[in-house]
């Protein structure tokens, strides 16, 4: 096990190290600089020509892509264009709400897919599956950020039952203790900031849940269907076992092991639906920090994200294998 | 010729007939569900009115209208009304012939971007698949990076390199398939390396080339084929976020679905159905291409043959 994760380690490091070089001449590819990209459209000849000083860009380059390793690896990402902030800190403080909202929309997903899902392979091809099946298609070919539209129009314009966006509502003076709403509140025993901070929370979540939904029923319904033919569930049948005997010990555990790994998947494609969902609602994380640097071209912010955004990809798909390598050992010889 | 010989010409032809390829059988099983044929039809409508939207649109969907701009004010945008079966868009165009052209615009972002992500990841695929050795781990790494970031990501970070364009959505969201095009096509390749008509055509002394080109690419096909469908569906959701998020293409005045969403979202309290409609055309559409994928998908997959 020690050496399966170790190999599969190791095999993570080339990969974010032709990252890191990639990004770094993603920046070298602008339009007119680094400088420019970093000083903006206006600034004067005599500017750039400091700056480009103050970045060594006369410098060979492989020395400058060192340097900007060695930047990157201390947590150094520079200062965003729009705040003057250190990029780093931005991001740390945007991130537990990005944490929030993923989680949500991850704990939703899996409480109602796995559930959906076995029960459609149970009715296979009778109505509710086919329900089940349309609705996980539809699911996937409705654009996030319009579902999060719909959902705000119907819930707030027209209902106004829930908030129409932000994390909590300006008038609620909650302390921020993990930067996580709904656990500051539990936390400080500010009950109301907690309430306030789950109503806020539902729709985003809703929202930015229905993908990682869909894939989750579909998955569980195909690794049932898979699992309900196999020998050893006819075996454990004709020994006797009771009916909820077999479908617990040997269906459903053994169809939950592909979708374990989905589950994986998904949670690090939930940042590219957190981007949007993050847009429609206000919500003031990593995706909204994202936003606003597309709009503005804040490229050291950019830069910044985008890394980080790989990284914690790279991270997420490394704890998927491990993890499946710890259900089903057969992964570790391969 | 001798009424023998046609009788066995005819036989030979019947066989013929008789064994279809995987391909043929593939397709056949596919249009018996009612699924597919659903895709199907929504497909060929969308590409119909794709086709000919241009001269049945009501309208000039290019040119505003002085009988609704003079209506239109920050907090009203004119409904439906005599001759304008929607009303007006927030520029004073006419809506209905926007939506109905978008079909066209729509169609072209989506068909291209998969197109030019079908060609780079073959291109890829092929060569990692046709030399294997260190051509392959070096291609297979690349692709392993494109792979390990998010996908909208990807897009996000090709976009805001080029100035805002129609073809750079197209070529952002293009660069979203490569990787997937490319595994894809290696893996079916290096599959069929090992088969035994790949075998038998080395024994007889066939050409490289002519292995790769007549016997591996030809069989390893399928799943690209099905991969595209499903992936233009997807390249149509992507474009539209591209918009969605500001990075789309910078001349508002086209008339594409995913744009005129993206350019809706502000209007949502003054005309909801600015963004509603070219959002169920949006969904109509990438539904039909899922449908269509994924039933030919479930043909091709030898376990479901019957």
């Amino acid at each position: 096990m020690l050496r399966f994760t170790v190999r599969r380690l190791l095999q993570a490091v080339p990969t974010l190290f032709v990252l890191s070089i990639l990004v770094f001449a993603w920046l070298r590819m602008l339009p007119g600089g680094p400088a420019t990209a970093l000083l903006g459209d206006k600034a004067t000849p005599e500017r750039v020509a400091a700056m480009n000083a103050v970045l060594g860009l006369d410098d060979p380059i492989f020395v400058q892509y060192f340097r900007f390793l060695g930047r990157v690896l201390t947590g150094d990402f520079g200062s965003s264009l729009i705040t003057g902030d250190p990029v780093m800190e931005e991001v740390s403080w945007a991130f537990p709400a990005t944490l929030e909202l993923s989680a949500a929309a991850m704990f939703l997903a899996v409480l109602f897919g796995i559930p959906m899902g076995y029960i459609a392979a149970r009715f296979r091809g009778r109505f509710l599956d086919n329900a089940t099946v349309v609705t996980t298609l539809v699911g996937v070919a409705v654009p996030v950020f319009f579902l999060g539209f719909l959902l705000k129009y119907i819930f707030t314009q027209e209902m106004s039952l829930l908030p129409p966006s932000g994390r909590q509502d300006v008038l609620i003076d909650a302390t921020r203790i993990t930067g996580i709403a709904t656990l500051d509140g539990l936390l400080t025993g500010e009950f109301d900031a907690t309430w306030d901070a789950m109503l806020h929370l539902i729709l985003p979540s809703v929202a930015l849940a229905s993908i990682p939904f869909a894939v989750i029923v579909r998955i569980t319904r195909a690794s049932v269907l898979d699992v309900q033919g196999e020998d050893f569930v006819r075996t454990a049948n004709s020994k006797g076992l009771t009916t909820q005997i077999v479908r617990k010990r040997h269906v459903l555990r053994n169809a939950l092991l592909p979708v374990s790994t989905t589950i994986g998947l998904q949670t690090g494609l939930l940042m590219s639906g957190a981007v949007l969902t993050e847009k429609v609602f206000a919500w003031g994380g990593l995706g909204t920090l994202l936003e606003q640097a597309i709009q503005q071209r804040d490229y050291p912010r950019l830069q910044g994200l985008i890394l980080l955004f790989a990284t914690v990809f790279v991270l997420v798909n490394l704890l998927v294998d491990i993890s499946y390598a710890i259900i089903d050992p057969r992964v570790r010889v391969r | 010729m001798s009424i023998l010989s046609t009788r066995k010409a005819d036989k030979i032809d019947s066989l013929a007939e008789g064994g279809t390829s995987l391909a043929m059988d593939a397709l056949r099983r596919t249009f018996r569900s009612p699924v597919a044929i659903l895709g199907l039809v929504i497909v060929g409508l969308f590409v119909i009115l794709a086709i000919i939207s241009p001269f049945i649109a009501p309208k000039d969907p290019y040119r505003p209208y002085p009988e609704l701009q003079s209506e239109l004010t920050p907090s009203n945008i004119p409904g439906p009304m005599p001759g304008f079966l929607l009303g007006s868009d927030q520029n004073g165009y006419d809506f209905f012939s926007r939506l109905l052209v978008g079909a066209q615009q729509t169609l072209f972002v989506g068909v291209f971007a998969t197109l030019i992500g079908v060609t780079i990841g073959m291109i890829i695929g092929g060569l990692a698949g046709a030399f294997g050795g260190w051509v392959d781990s070096l291609l297979m790494r690349l692709t392993d990076i494109m792979l390990s970031l998010p996908s909208l990501l990807l897009a996000i970070s090709i976009a805001a390199l080029l100035p805002g364009s129609q073809w750079t959505v197209i070529i952002a969201v293009a660069m979203i398939g490569v990787p997937v095009f490319a595994r894809l096509l290696r893996g079916a390749m290096i599959a069929q390396r090992s088969s035994d008509h790949v075998l038998a055509a080395t024994a007889l002394g066939v050409k490289r080339k002519t292995i790769v080109f007549r016997h591996m690419l030809p069989n390893s096909i399928g799943p690209v084929i099905v991969q595209a469908t499903l992936t233009l569906a997807t390249a149509i959701i992507d474009a539209a976020a591209l918009s969605f998020l500001g990075l789309g293409d910078s001349d508002w005045r086209r008339a594409e679905w995913g744009l005129m969403l993206g350019n809706a979202q502000e209007l949502l309290s003054v005309k909801p159905s600015l963004a509603f409609f070219p959002a169920i055309a949006i969904i109509i559409v990438a539904l039909g291409f899922t449908l269509l994928g994924e039933s030919m998908r479930e043909s091709l997959d030898p376990k479901n043959r019957r």
